[in-house]
């Protein structure tokens, strides 16, 4: 239909087309370029590096990667199912609560929660496969229950009334309607998840010690502390390989998600043993959650055998594990997520309006960073920004540049839906009653539009607070971000190091508190009645 | 205010929705647009607006041409079939928002919102949330908004389309009655004949993109243009032997006690009943009657036709078949 055909004039389109374009071109398909002829070719030769793919080390980190990757997806679908079907069926006083909470693991940084599992876990297992697994366990339930929980609670509740009439038993009605239906949102969460614990890179490289160590958490070792760039690519080479396969695969299981459902609200009050297994499920999920922050937080306050705040205040004075003084990482921290929000928002905005009115492969390639996993990112940005014509190595501005681009993806996705639910209509309802197209923007799509720029912008700074694996590439040294800094810490000995590790992971989490209830503010006082 | 649609051709996509559409519309006039769904009804209604640029033709509004006058300066009103009222801002902010882009003093803001509202008999609703709305209330502050600026012109995109039963005939009835006192030149979009009829000094048939018909509701059912606009307004005794078509009123058909023809159907429809008559000939023919005492199905019946109720109409055959 022509009322489809927006506003945009041509040059508007094109405008919002060529700086997103630029912006990826640039600091996305460059460094990858970087890493691909770094690993391809050899003396202007190219060189397929068959010695370093075929090596037995890497086929241990592969298969590693692998198999980590299956057990923990395998884990949190059952850890994450029952709350799933607690929270998607039945209402229950204190709900949106429980669903604001549950999501909290999923926007930690994670280097936060692998040191929440180092305070949390006895000496022995903190630094293991079991460590590992849970920790990515922690983080996923999230992700789980939104995909899977969003999907239930769309579903029809007449199917089920439709197959009761028809003589299915509830065992039935579970097996022969529910499961069937669920299979497209289990695929499509397995997908997702399995492919953040392919990529994770925070929570291997803390928890899995010297022992463990995954294709991304390889790549970093060969790069930043064997410095064997060449074995580094072509790492780089097959965890991008592996990582477009991952992603093609959970882009198709996530379009078959799409349509013929959402029906509206089909959850009701638990009544009889329901009542009881979902407050198990609700309160046992929650307690199980709660226990690494918990330990955490302990942790931070522990000094000797009493508590107190002395590893806080520790934070103000200089320590040899820095080469400045911890706080000046919250500084750094603060200051680089602010520009790294500026430069997302700034990118992201003409993105989203272009992938808004239409352009699919855009769209595409906007969700591409989120794929190529943030340590091929960085990887790729110490190669291409190492010489002219941009020698970005030596300036601070290049931590704020790979943030932003990590944090790209999240803008974008949280403005297209604002931008495509946009009326057209209203806008030209406004035109009609005399509004310029100025007013228009004023009146109409700001007001519209402020909810979803507010939330664009609380993640983009959230995201970027919590970046570690781009930002562990490319920091100085002199310039630490507060992950960074923790991670530093955590690799040396003794109560005063972990114990600053510890304060500043809870500084961390209060930041991403901070900004999560922000903008979530902005959520709330706008919602639609 | 006059508007006028000279010559008026749309194509979208290769695609001919609107074709030498011409329309003049009088100072004070309420013109009914009716035409079955994809006849371009809504699309005129846009180009009037200025939200769709005519291919060809052009658009006058007191004779002056503003096909290239960008709707926030036309001066027109636009109605549209679900509200599409401002989510955020509560019923005074959506009425008082033409008033406000215009920078009128805030004082004469208010008494538009005021006066508006107390048209539509929503007086008192200022602070109401839009979203809480009903239907009715919704396409009402609609209507205010759209008459707080004053608007030269007021267009209407079947703006009962989205409500139903006794709600749609009472707003039927307001918007009738407000048109008329407020003597606005109006342009009201609709596919339902008896609406057209209520509302409209005038009737626009529109089939397939292009004018089939215009004239007085009386005219138009004493002389549908052809065999199609006969059988669109609801004639059901339209003959045609492929040379010749002839339509016989339904009302001009008398049924008797007697013989030659047998009731076959017979639909209530408040005090009016429409029969369906057999003759024995085989020609089947609808007629009117009111009343509670009337033939029933099966009963045999004398059939007489008034002559008056008989009209020689234009054969119709579609030029481009699939196309509408």
């Amino acid at each position: 239909m022509d009322r489809d055909r927006r506003a945009l004039s041509a040059a508007g389109r094109a405008a919002t087309v060529v700086l997103p374009v630029a912006f990826l071109a640039v600091f996305f398909a460059w460094p990858l370029g970087a890493i691909l002829g770094r690993g391809l070719v050899v003396d202007g030769r190219p060189d397929v590096p068959f010695d370093v793919l075929t090596a037995s080390t890497t086929r241990d980190v592969a298969w590693f990667t692998l198999w980590q990757a299956a057990v923990s997806t395998v884990l949190t679908l059952i850890a994450a199912l029952p709350l799933a079907w607690a929270l998607s069926r039945f209402r229950f006083p204190g709900r949106s609560l429980v669903e604001a909470l549950v999501l909290v693991p999923f926007v930690l940084p994670t280097v936060v929660v692998a040191t929440a599992f180092v305070a949390l876990l006895p000496d022995g297992v903190e630094r293991s496969v079991w460590a590992i697994l849970l920790a990515h366990v922690f983080f996923n339930v999230a992700v789980v229950v939104r995909i899977v929980g969003a999907f239930w609670a769309g579903l029809d509740q007449r199917l089920w009334d439709a197959a009761a009439t028809l003589g299915a038993s509830p065992a039935d009605r579970q097996l022969r309607v529910t499961v069937p239906l669920l299979a497209p949102a289990l695929a499509s969460a397995a997908s997702i998840v399995f492919l953040f614990c392919f990529t994770s890179f925070g929570v291997i490289l803390i928890l899995g010690g010297p022992r463990y160590s995954t294709l991304e958490t390889e790549i970093y070792n060969q790069a930043a502390r064997l410095f064997d760039l060449r074995t580094a690519a072509a790492l780089g080479l097959l965890q991008l390989a592996a990582v477009a396969a991952a992603v093609l695969v959970s882009g198709r299981l996530e379009r078959r998600l799409g349509g013929g459902r959402r029906r509206g609200e089909a959850a009701r009050r638990p009544v009889g043993g329901e009542r009881i297994a979902v407050a198990v499920v609700v309160l046992g999920s929650l307690g199980l959650l709660a226990l690494p922050p918990v330990a955490l937080v302990l942790r931070s306050l522990q000094v000797g055998a009493g508590y107190g705040l002395d590893h806080f205040s520790a934070l103000a004075h200089e320590t040899p594990a820095l080469f400045v003084a911890p706080w000046h990482a919250i500084f750094n921290s603060l200051l680089f997520s602010t520009a790294a929000t500026a430069i997302a928002l700034a990118v992201g905005i003409p993105a989203a309006v272009a992938v808004a009115s239409g352009r699919r492969g855009l769209d595409v390639a906007l969700m591409l960073p989120l794929g190529a996993s943030a340590a091929l990112l960085g990887f790729g940005f110490l190669l291409a920004f190492d010489d002219p014509p941009l020698d970005l190595r030596s300036s601070p501005a290049i931590v704020p540049l790979a943030q932003a681009l990590v944090a790209l993806p999240f803008v974008v996705r949280s403005l297209v839906p604002a931008l495509r639910a946009l009326d057209v209509r209203l806008r030209e309802a406004a035109a009609i009653l005399g509004a310029s197209p100025a007013q228009v923007r004023r009146e109409v799509e700001l007001p519209l539009l402020a909810r979803p720029l507010a939330v664009a912008a609380g993640l983009a700074f959230a995201v970027s607070l919590g970046e570690f694996g781009a930002t562990i590439f490319v920091v100085r040294a002199d310039w630490p971000t507060v992950p960074v800094a923790i991670f530093r810490f955590l690799g040396r000995p003794g109560e005063a190091n972990s114990g600053a590790a510890m304060a500043l992971c809870v500084v961390l989490m209060a930041l991403v508190a901070a900004v999560a209830l922000l903008s979530e503010r902005a959520l709330v006082r706008r919602r639609p009645r | 205010m006059r508007l006028a649609l000279e010559e008026i051709g749309v194509v979208i996509d290769g695609r001919a929705i609107l074709d030498d559409v011409s329309l003049e519309i009088g100072a004070g006039e309420r013109l009914a647009l009716l035409g079955p769904s994809g006849s371009g009804k809504s699309t005129a209604l846009r180009v009037a607006a200025g939200l769709q640029r005519p291919s060809t033709g052009r658009v006058l509004l007191d004779g002056a041409n503003v096909t290239g006058v960008p709707p926030h300066r036309r001066g027109i009103g636009l109605v549209f079939q679900d509200a599409a009222l401002f989510p955020h801002r509560d019923v005074a902010g959506n009425v008082g928002f033409g008033p406000r882009v215009a920078y009128l003093p805030e004082a004469e803001r208010d008494g538009r919102v005021v006066e508006a509202l107390a048209l539509v008999g929503l007086a008192g609703m200022e602070r109401r949330d839009v979203t809480t709305l009903s239907g009715g209330e919704a396409q009402r502050v609609a209507l205010a908004r759209a008459l707080a600026p004053r608007p030269g012109v007021l267009l209407l995109d079947e703006p009962l389309g989205a409500l139903d039963g006794p709600l749609r005939q009472r707003l039927q009835d307001d918007l009738r009655g407000l048109f008329e006192r407020l003597a606005l030149t109006v342009v009201h979009v609709t596919h339902d004949v008896g609406e057209a009829f209520a509302i409209g000094d005038r009737v626009a048939v529109l089939r397939d993109g292009r004018i089939a018909q215009v004239a007085t509701p009386e005219a138009l059912w004493a002389r549908p243009a052809d065999e199609w606009v006969a059988r669109f307004l609801g004639m059901a005794n339209v003959f045609s032997d492929g040379e010749h078509a002839t339509v016989v009123r339904p009302e001009a058909v008398g049924v008797l006690p007697g013989e030659g023809a047998v009731v076959v159907a017979a639909d209530r429809d408040g005090p009016v009943v429409r029969l369906r008559v057999r003759e024995d000939g085989g020609r089947e023919l609808e007629a009117v009657v009111v009343g509670v005492d009337v033939p029933r199905v099966g009963e045999r019946v004398a059939v007489d036709v008034d002559p008056r109720g008989v009209v020689d109409v234009a054969l119709w055959r579609p030029e481009m078949p699939g196309r509408g």
